[in-house]
């Protein structure tokens, strides 16, 4: 057996109890008899008495030993306090209520527990709020006047247990536990109980009997509960009465009275309980906590925070809203400090392992603050009235008669107080009208899945980078190609082989054949539309060998931009050669052999197709130009050049096919020696331009800078392909002219070349941009489809 | 006998009867009666502050005992069903018993701990059946 730590109270207590066992005096062993008499005494199942007895080790000894007493006491209560019953809980359940029995050794107890009363826990315990208990007042009252005469009277019964040797402090565990037993108990049991009470009062002396004045003061209090457990004891009652061994605590208990009244109000009530005792630190705890709910102190803490705060001490719901309806008193959904007091209190016995009492402990009792505070504070005190007039009426009875007629108006005002708080709470208000709406779910809420939209369409961007691609891949070769099919159809007519699609540029070609009435411009037409179409540095080099000599180098930039407006209104000529070696990049190589064969194989043809070409070229450069016009508008912001270039254009188209005409049959052999002029020019031209040559995007770039220069030149450049075009026709007449001229239209050529590339780049991006917004309306479309369809 | 009923949402969060026995049936009579109630507090747009309903209606021929209804602003309907034997109790009783009911369960709604459409286990409102049933039986 484990050591057994008993308090004081404990050891006392067993010890009287071991002595009342301890019948043969042998002041070491209980008799079996009596304690088991005092086992049952404790309402504990039979089963769970046995428990007791082979857990403490009797059943082993035979006999009850002092230490097996001790512990079977401290299992009883154990047991009684509703903890499993261990050997290991002996010592670790503190504060541990005695154990109580209920055999007439109640009224000892009780009577014990009143003489013990002292101010620190016991006190015998006025369970019941007065309030409700005004018929129980009277019947107190009754049972106080009884209570004194049967003060004198005998103390003759006397329960076989000791119950003068019990500690006060059972009686107030043996009430309160009487208490919990009674639910059903009745108020017509009261007159009952006087009469239970009484028997054993009157053993008892005036100390005793004093405690049992108050104690069945106390008693009518307590209402049905207590009634019921006293009705069980008089039968059983052989009331433990021990008039010496109460003599003896008279004293205290007289010392006791005056600690009670002194003490009354609070400590009484809750010294009585010891778990529901608040000590002021709990209460000072209490408060900071309450503080930092709410830090009003007369406020109150609404509903929902006291929730989530004593959530957090991790009691399960149903004890949480068992504690709540505890403690909140005015049932407002609220705490106040008291209130909350009470329920923190609560809440830190069940975390103790107290069991949560079926009402509000008096000493939780929150103060009624709109009640007096004569009344307010007898509402804990009621009972403690009650239980300290008793206490002063017997021993004294006559201050007594005075302070508890004191005491009863007090109580009478709580009791009204009490009876009107209730019935205000009673009362039939109007209710406020709640809607019980439960709204359903709101169709209009209604969850639209987004419809996963491919904001990027690839097919289209798949389409866009092919038409780029292919765009590039025509137009790299001959920039303005995709921008300008006129141009790729007259450059790709120019090649005459021309493999290019979107060869529809027999006029074109025949307006540039036209153009290139002399023979330079045609051919370098020809070669530029070659150039564009990207077959220029084949062709170049093929036409290398008649190219003419680089000397126009320098003068390209300005010979190309002042050629521009002339190639372009004249159709690109020699120089086109050169410039279409230097424009289109990529596509250079094809044409070439072609062009390459075609003025070889086909010269005629190619004549034929180099006047188509030079007359396409020339009306396709109107064309461009025009898209040259509106793409120098937008890109140049010049509308000089674009203008000029119209009519030099058109005046060049004119010559072009003047020229054309005019130069057909001269021109097919001029346009041979013209077209190797050119080409000896472009040659040259292309020589130099092929300096940068290997990569047309250079030259690109670079007529592109010459572009720029070219844009401040295109005024000029109108003015020069007028003049150029009017100096056309008779350029071919002249072979030194022709140099001239064929360096001339190769500047032209490359002018517009260098424009076309621009106007292509241009027309390539608003073709970007009209497919971005392709994209973005068809997905837009899209979007809004599945709306359509809804 | 006596039962008495707490329902909200046409669901019982509260059944008490005096006699234990026989629950069933007593489950059973109150579903039937949450019909008429419903039709009585759909029936009457103005009378939603009806504080009380005497329903006589239900009476079996063999096994007569009275039905009362009562709906609070919430929605929330108590029924009590009595038996016809029990001539003793008039209309005021019944008033004064939804009256008690309705405190009461008042009382455990401001319980913030309580989740309202929990079966009811509030051991105060347990009493306060419990008295009233004794005192009505």
């Amino acid at each position: 057996m484990e050591s057994l730590t008993l308090s004081d109270f404990e050891q006392k207590y067993y010890s009287e109890l071991f002595l009342s066992c301890d019948v043969d005096n042998t002041k070491k062993v209980a008799s079996n008899g009596k304690v088991l008499d005092l086992f049952r005494a404790a309402q504990l199942s039979p089963e769970v008495v046995h428990q007791i007895t082979e857990l403490c080790g009797a059943t082993r000894l035979g006999h009850f030993g002092r230490s097996q007493f001790y512990i079977a006491l401290k299992l009883i209560a154990l047991a009684q306090s509703g903890l499993p019953l261990r050997v290991e809980s002996l010592n670790s359940v503190r504060d541990l209520p005695l154990p109580r029995f209920v055999m007439g050794k109640n009224e000892q107890e009780t009577r014990h527990t009143i003489m013990f009363a002292d101010a620190e826990n016991q006190g015998p315990y006025l369970p019941r709020p007065p309030g409700r208990v005004q018929a129980k007042k009277v019947s107190a009252h009754e049972m106080i006047q009884p209570c004194v005469p049967t003060v004198d009277p005998q103390p003759d019964t006397t329960s076989p247990v000791v119950s003068p040797h019990q500690s006060p402090p059972t009686s107030p565990h043996a009430w309160r536990k009487h208490k919990r037993q009674a639910s059903g108990g009745n108020v017509d049991r009261q007159p009952s109980v006087p009469g239970v009470v009484w028997p054993p009062f009157r053993e008892a002396q005036p100390g005793p009997v004093t405690g049992e004045g108050m104690w069945s003061a106390h008693s009518p209090p307590p209402v049905q509960e207590s009634w019921v457990s006293f009705t069980d004891t008089p039968p059983s009652s052989t009331l433990p009465m021990h008039p010496p061994s109460a003599q003896p605590e008279s004293t205290t208990v007289r010392t006791v009275p005056s600690a009670m009244t002194a003490n009354e109000i609070q400590r009484q009530t809750s010294g009585y309980d010891d778990p529901w005792k608040i000590t002021d630190e709990q209460r000072q705890y209490y408060i900071n906590q309450f503080k930092t709910i709410q830090a009003d102190l007369t406020g109150l803490i609404p509903g929902s925070a006291a929730k989530e705060f004593f959530t957090k001490s991790k009691l399960p719901i149903l004890e949480l809203s068992h504690i709540w309806e505890l403690s909140d008193f005015d049932k407002d959904g609220a705490l106040t400090l008291d209130e909350f007091c009470a329920a923190f209190h609560l809440v830190v016995a069940r975390k103790n392992g107290y069991d949560l009492p079926e009402k509000l402990p008096e000493s939780l009792m929150p103060k009624l603050i709109d009640l007096d505070d004569s009344a307010g504070v007898p509402e804990p005190a009621p009972e403690v009235g009650f239980s300290a007039s008793p206490v002063e009426v017997t021993p004294n009875k006559s201050p007594s008669m005075p302070s508890l007629n004191q005491n009863w108006p007090e109580l009478n005002q709580s009791n009204e107080q009490w009876e009107t708080f209730s019935e205000r709470s009673s009362s039939s208000q109007t209710l406020t009208q709640f809607d019980s709406n439960i709204a359903p779910a709101d169709p209009d809420t209604a969850i639209v899945h987004p419809v996963p939209i491919r904001m990027t369409p690839s097919k289209i961007h798949m389409q866009e980078m092919e038409l780029k691609r292919t765009g590039s891949d025509h137009t790299h070769p001959t920039s303005p190609l995709m921008a300008k099919p006129p141009e790729l159809s007259d450059e790709s007519k120019l090649a005459a082989t021309i493999k290019f699609p979107g060869t529809t540029v027999g006029d074109g070609y025949s307006s540039s054949d036209s153009f290139t009435s002399d023979q330079e411009p045609i051919s370098s037409a020809v070669n530029r539309q070659r150039s564009h179409s990207g077959t220029s540095p084949e062709g170049l080099k093929v036409v290398a060998p008649p190219t003419p000599p680089p000397r126009p180098q320098h003068t390209h930039s300005r010979s190309s931009s002042l050629d521009m407006n002339r190639n372009f209104a004249a159709v690109p000529a020699g120089p086109q050669q050169p410039g279409v070696v230097a424009f289109p990049p990529a596509v250079p190589p094809r044409p070439l052999p072609t062009q390459t064969s075609v003025p070889h194989g086909h010269r005629s043809v190619e004549v034929d197709g180099l006047p188509a070409h030079t007359s396409t070229s020339p009306q396709q450069m109107p064309e461009q130009p025009n898209f040259a016009d509106f793409s120098q508008f937008q890109a140049f912001a010049v509308d000089q050049p674009a203008d000029d270039g119209e009519k030099p254009s058109d005046s060049g188209q004119a010559e072009r096919c003047a020229e054309t005409a005019g130069t057909m049959r001269t021109a097919k052999n001029d346009v041979q020696s013209e077209e190797r002029n050119a080409t000896t020019v472009n040659s040259a031209k292309v020589s130099t331009p092929l300096a940068p040559p290997p990569k047309p995007v250079r030259r690109r770039l670079k007529s592109e800078d010459e572009l720029r220069p070219d844009v401040e030149d295109l005024p000029q450049k109108s003015n020069v392909i007028a003049t150029v075009l009017a100096t056309q026709p008779s350029i071919p007449r002249s072979i030194g002219k022709d140099k001239k001229a064929i360096q001339a239209s190769i500047r032209r050529n490359k002018e517009t070349n260098t424009v076309l590339a621009r106007l292509n780049s241009e027309l390539q991006q608003q073709l970007k941009d009209l497919l971005e917004e392709r994209i973005s309306l068809e997905v837009q479309l899209e979007q809004l489809r599945p709306f359509s369809h809804l | 006998f006596l039962i008495c009923v707490a329902i909200r949402a046409n669901y019982p969060l509260y059944i008490r009867s005096v006699p234990t026995q026989g629950e069933l049936k007593f489950h059973y009579t109150v579903h039937t009666s949450l019909d008429v109630v419903e039709e009585k507090i759909s029936g009457v747009g103005k009378a939603l502050a009806d504080q009380r309903e005497l329903y006589l209606g239900l009476l079996y021929p063999t096994e007569d005992y009275k039905v009362y209804g009562y709906v609070t602003n919430s929605k929330v309907k108590f029924v009590i069903v009595v038996d016809s034997s029990n001539t003793s109790l008039r209309d005021n009783e019944i008033r004064s018993m939804f009256r008690k009911l309705h405190n009461s369960f008042t009382d455990v709604m401001c319980n913030p701990f309580y989740n309202p459409g929990d079966p009811i286990q509030s051991k105060a409102f347990d009493s306060i059946v419990s008295t009233m049933m004794v005192q009505a039986c």
